[in-house]
Order: structure tokens, then C-alpha cells, then sequence
């Protein structure tokens, strides 16, 4: 991570626009009420810099401190989309106005708080629900319909809100409404132990507990000043990868379902079980939660475990690919899936997408290659990259990823280092603070790059935290797939981004 | 086509049966059961109330090859019309109160309410604050808790066919 940079609020509009010009990523924005301790609320930003010629230039963290009796910056969403509902939500939870913005509807307030109430500022206290009404956009037009799905969605999926606008069985625009489950979570992470903290951290989104731990984990680390051994790197590293596959497997299955291919999605869900029963027997935990831990790594590897998983590897690439090629043979799912649900590169670009829905349509960023992450750096990365945009490039992108961190895998696994992990390494690493700023860790998880940002106070607790999903940016895509297709197509173009709600809820 | 059928063939069926350790019953006997008493089927409404997803992808496992949910005579619905129980996971957060409360008042009688992982039966990392409003026994009358983050398919299993059971 990089040092904090601070700017003055009545400079940040300036600072945007030269990052926007050299193709920054806004990645994360939020917001700490530090009133007691630095007499200020602080606004905070996290940028990728992906075409940056420096090392140290590719992340830029950057806090803003803003008036406490007033909080107020420039709007930022006509450069960086995202910022539309990631300022939404700075209002709803801390009141900061953006200045300038034409979307100033709430995001995640939707009754049960008042408009004149801030949550997550200290002086907060609960108050009576409200009746407020969310102001949908509507389209006007002659034989234009609304179809309205959710929250409670038809599968077993989380819940969240989509307006359609449509004509006849075409859709002509989407508004998404989220944060139904909006659980407060900065604020139940406040002056939290860490150990508590990294078991909420941990289920923000339950598909991606991996990288959510870690993130934290190496977040916290930082805070403290304290490097885990090499080794732990190495096997932490082989936990997010099989969870990176575990999703794949799973998506690949959903996606063959919703194209009418349901022996896609009996295969891929048998080849999914196999593999978590294998995290079962191996390491005590199906989806692998509360493992990785700060300061090190509660399993161990063995030989007779890594010769468990480098076997499995061999015959799940088999299976993967005779899977494919059924896939790739079979013409009804090809016509559901080419042309379907299609962003653009340049798309792309604008709305600032990230992971996996990104590198599908042409943007090739991949933050394990492009923060240096260990041990990523050690051995040869493959970045995995389509530029259709479409359905069948996202079902791409996920065969691909499965092939190369298959390929990852079979070379942490024969690696000595990640059979000389310990657990015991957690009790090297104390909980007195190195220092009391804020520290955050980017990890890219199976849908894209989170971060986690802590602080710790002298207590050696987490005194504010923030989590950020990269389905913030990614709920944008969606808005724009859907155009100039059916409704009926729209499980499918849904399920071939499967962002997170809990994780953009938070 | 044809590597479609042999793919078919060459993994065979993997369905596994259910066995209660204190019932002895097995995948048969359990549809039988289930046919008699719920005039043919168990109809299952899933809604998550504010979880993690991770509940979510044990529920969705229960349909994969090895649980194959449908051999008990088990089966989803999308509309709570149509459905008998109820199956709820998360903490239940204020923005999903209402959609969970219209869910459950849009089933028929009778109906069952099964709260399904940690969170919805205890609430165990949240707590109540300005946006959970806590498990779901907080909002609804519930008839069996189905414990585990999240609890795993046979977990989720046993305790729905033991439901059906009494």
C-alpha cells in the first residue's frame, strides 16, 4: 500500500481531473468521522494507476480533510462513475454533500434512517424508520412498460432491486436499487478487537471470504508493522486461488443452466463439490472462512496433503476441459451466449470496470500482476483477457482463470516454501500499533480487486475500518448489458457478472 | 450430442442417500413420507434477509448431483404462493423487514418458517443497530433453526427432512 497524500479539499476537483486524464481507476471512497481525534472529517480515496511508469505510482491513497461543520468536496461522478453512488452513500451514512452532483437520490438509506441522521458519525443514535419513497427514474414513450424484479428474487440469490423499462420484450433501460443488505458494518467494526473484526470482515461476502480475510489480514499487519514469513505468503496464496476456482466452477454451471444447458450445471456443481469437500477434509472448512488470520495462517501443508491437491488439479483441468469444448460445441448455448449482455471496451473504460467483467471486455488489469504481489511476482503470471464483451467472453475469462490458476497452483504447491508454513507464526505478531494511521490492502479476489482500510487505536483495536467490493463499479455494467436485449435474457447477463450485493451492501 | 451422452454415462449417478443415524430411513422411504403428508411435494421458498451469500451457496448445493434435493420429493419455488416452508437466511436487515414480511404473509397456510445459518438463528456477529433488526424470530414465528456458518447441505438436509418428519 502506499503512504497517505493529502490534499486540500478546494484542490481535489483539480487533483481528479489529472488523475482521470492519466487513466486512473477510482477503486474506493469513503469516509471517517475524526472529529476527536484530528478535528475533521476525513474523505478518502483509493486510485490504480494501471498505465503509471513508477512502481510506486500504480496506487494512490489520498485523504481529504473536510469541514466539520459543513462536510462538502466537488462532485467527482462525471469522471469516475462509481463515485455517483459511493457519494450517495457518503451522504447517507456521514452527510458529506458532494457539490455539483445531479444524483443526490439515497443509496442506502431507504427507510431506516431519516434524511438529517448520519450513522456512521459518532453523535448518532438510533432513530424511528421513515416513509420516504425512493424516486425512481421513469422512461416516457408510447407503449413503454415497467417490469419491476426483487428484492426477493426468484432463485436462491441475494436480494436487490431492478426497474426495467421495456418495450414489447426488449429492454431499453435498468435502474438497480441495492442495499437491502445494508448490515452498518463500519459502524459494528468500530472500536472492535481485531480478532472479532476479522470474523466480520470475513463475511461480508461469503464467496469471497478468502480475499476478504486476507485483505484485512495484511491491512492490519501493516498497522502493526509485522511481516509474515514467505511461506505463509505462499499458502495464503494457494487458499484465494482455490476459491478463485471454487466461484468459476460454480458460475460456469449457473451460466450452461441459464443458457438451457442444465447438464452444464449438473457437471460443474458435481466438479464444485468435489472441490470444497476437499477444503473440508483438508483444511476443516468447505468455503475455507476464518483461516487466514492476521499474522499468519491457521493450516498447514503437508506432503500427503500436497500430493491430495496436486492430483485433484490434474484431473479437475481434464474435466474443465471436455466441459469446455461441450460448451464451446453446443450451438443453442453458444446462440444464448454470443452477442448477449455485450460492454464495450471503451464501455468499459468510462464506467472505470475492474476483474473479471473488466479483463472481459478488453481491460487488462489484474491487480495480482499489477500491484507486484507476492508470490504471483515469482512465478509466470498469465493475465486473462477477452475483448468481446459479452456473455460468452465473461464464460471465457472464467475458463481461462481456472486453467491458469490451476497452472498457479501446481507451482505453489510443488514450491518448498508452502509446505513450511506454520500456524505458530501467529503468536510473533503483537497487537501493539506501529502507528495510529489509516492502512489498507488491495487483493483481487475471484470477481475483482477489494480492499480493506483499517486504523487502529492505542488500544490496539480497530477504532474505523472500511471494506469496498469492486461490484460497486462493476452494478454500473449491468445498467448498459441489458440494452438491446430481451428480458428473458436478463438472468443470464446477470449471473455472467454475479457481483456481490452483501459485499456492495456492506 | 453424443459427448454430452458419454460424459453422462462415464460419471454416472453420484446421488447419495440420507441417512438419520435414529430413523434408519432412507432417500425412499423419506419421499414416501413426504408424498403422504405433503400431498406430493415439499415446496421450499428461499429468501435471504441481509446474509453474506454464503448460505446461499449451501442452499444451491443441496441441488447439485450428490444432495440432489429433488430425490426426497423436495423442491424450490419462486413464488411464496406456491410454497410450504419458508426458508430464511441473515441477520434481517431493516431494508429487507418488509420485503421478508410480505413473503411470508403471501404463503398459504400452513406454513413453515425455517431460519437457515448463524446469523439468522442467533445473530451472533451483528447485533441490533441502525440497520439489522436482528434474527429472524424478531420478525417472524420460527419453527426450526438450521445452525452453522453456513451450515453444510447435509446439515440443511437433515434438519428438513426431520421437519417433515414431525
Amino acid at each position: 500500500m502506499q503512504l497517505s497524500q493529502q490534499v486540500e479539499v478546494k484542490n481535489l476537483r483539480d487533483y481528479c481531473v489529472a488523475l482521470h486524464a492519466q487513466g486512473a481507476i477510482l477503486l474506493a471512497m469513503w469516509g471517517s468521522d475524526e472529529r476527536s481525534e484530528q478535528h475533521a472529517f476525513i474523505l478518502h480515496l483509493i486510485f490504480l494507476l494501471p498505465h503509471a511508469q513508477e512502481q510506486t505510482a500504480i496506487e494512490q491513497y489520498t485523504q481529504i480533510k473536510l469541514a466539520t461543520d459543513a462536510p462538502a468536496f466537488s462532485d467527482i461522478s462525471d469522471l469516475f462513475p462509481v463515485a455517483n453512488r459511493l457519494q450517495r452513500a457518503l451522504y447517507d451514512l456521514l452527510g458529506f454533500v458532494a457539490v455539483g452532483a445531479k444524483d443526490t437520490r439515497p443509496w442506502l438509506r431507504h427507510q431506516a434512517w431519516s434524511s438529517d441522521q448520519f450513522p456512521l458519525r459518532t453523535d448518532f443514535s438510533v432513530c424511528p424508520p421513515t416513509q420516504d419513497l425512493y424516486p425512481f427514474v421513469t422512461v416516457q414513450g408510447e407503449g413503454v412498460h415497467e417490469v419491476s424484479v426483487g428484492p426477493v428474487h426468484a432463485g436462491i440469490i441475494e436480494p436487490g432491486y431492478f426497474r426495467f423499462s421495456v418495450m414489447g420484450e426488449e429492454m431499453l433501460r435498468l435502474e438497480e436499487r441495492l442495499g437491502y443488505t445494508h448490515k452498518g458494518i463500519a459502524k459494528r467494526l468500530q472500536n472492535t478487537a481485531i480478532h472479532d473484526a476479522a470474523k466480520i470482515v470475513a463475511r461480508v461476502s461469503g464467496d469471497a471470504t478468502v480475499a476478504y480475510s486476507l485483505a484485512f489480514a495484511e491491512a492490519i499487519e501493516q498497522a502493526l508493522d509485522f511481516k509474515v514469513s514467505e511461506a505463509t505468503q505462499w499458502l495464503r496464496a494457494i487458499l484465494l486461488e482455490r476459491e478463485r476456482i471454487a466461484n468459476h466452477l460454480g458460475d460456469l454451471g449457473a451460466l450452461g443452466n441459464d443458457g438451457g444447458l442444465a447438464f452444464g450445471l449438473a457437471q460443474f456443481s458435481r466438479l464444485k463439490e468435489l472441490w470444497l469437500r476437499t477444503h473440508q477434509a483438508l483444511f476443516g472448512h468447505r468455503y475455507l472462512m476464518d483461516l487466514i488470520v492476521t499474522g499468519g495462517i491457521e493450516i498447514e501443508l503437508d506432503v500427503a496433503k500436497q500430493q491430495i491437491l496436486l492430483a485433484e488439479i490434474k484431473l479437475l483441468r481434464q474435466e474443465v476441459l471436455s466441459l469446455e469444448n461441450i460448451y464451446q460445441q453446443h450451438s443453442g448455448l453458444q446462440g444464448r451466449f454470443v452477442t448477449t449482455g455485450i460492454v464495450k471496451h471503451k464501455r468499459a473504460e468510462t464506467l472505470g470496470l475492474l476483474g473479471l467483467a473488466a479483463r472481459a471486455s478488453g481491460i487488462a488489469v489484474d491487480c495480482r500482476q499489477l500491484l507486484k504481489q507476492l508470490p504471483y511476482q515469482e512465478v509466470d503470471f498469465k493475465l486473462v483477457k477477452q475483448t468481446a464483451g459479452d456473455v460468452a467472453a465473461r464464460v471465457k475469462v472464467r475458463f481461462q482463470e481456472i486453467y491458469a490458476s490451476l497452472d498457479l497452483l501446481e507451482k505453489f504447491l510443488t514450491n518448498p516454501l508452502s509446505l513450511a508454513a506454520t500456524k505458530n507464526e501467529v503468536q510473533r505478531c503483537s497487537v501493539k500499533p506501529a502507528s495510529c494511521s489509516w492502512s489498507y490492502a488491495i487483493i483481487e479476489s475471484w470477481r475483482g480487486p477489494i480492499a480493506v482500510a483499517v486504523k487502529l487505536n492505542a488500544a490496539g483495536q480497530v477504532s474505523h475500518a472500511h471494506v469496498h467490493d469492486c461490484s460497486w463499479q462493476n452494478w454500473l455494467a449491468l445498467s448498459y448489458a441489458i440494452v438491446d436485449n430481451i428480458v428473458a435474457d436478463f438472468p443470464l447477463i446477470n449471473k455472467s457478472f454475479n457481483l456481490s450485493y452483501s459485499g456492495a451492501d456492506v | 450430442m453424443f459427448k454430452i451422452i458419454r460424459k453422462v454415462i462415464k460419471v454416472g449417478v453420484v446421488s447419495e442417500n440420507y441417512q438419520a443415524d435414529s430413523t434408519q430411513l432412507d432417500a425412499k422411504k423419506y419421499q414416501e413420507k413426504i408424498l403422504k403428508k405433503f400431498q406430493r411435494s415439499l415446496a421450499v421458498r428461499y429468501v435471504d434477509a441481509g446474509s453474506c451469500n454464503g448460505c446461499e451457496l449451501e442452499a444451491n448445493a443441496l441441488s447439485n448431483p450428490f444432495y440432489n434435493l429433488s430425490q426426497y420429493g423436495i423442491e424450490w419455488v419462486a413464488s411464496p404462493r406456491h410454497a410450504d416452508v419458508l426458508l430464511v437466511s441473515g441477520p434481517v436487515t431493516k431494508n429487507m423487514a418488509e420485503a421478508l414480511k410480505r413473503t411470508y404473509d403471501a404463503m398459504p397456510n400452513p406454513k413453515w418458517v425455517v431460519a437457515l445459518g448463524d446469523c439468522a438463528c442467533t445473530n451472533p456477529h451483528y447485533g441490533t443497530n441502525y440497520a439489522i433488526l436482528g434474527r429472524v424470530e424478531d420478525v417472524l414465528p420460527v419453527d426450526m433453526r438450521i445452525t452453522g456458518c453456513p451450515p453444510s447441505p447435509q446439515k440443511i438436509l437433515a434438519v428438513i427432512l426431520n421437519l417433515t418428519l414431525n
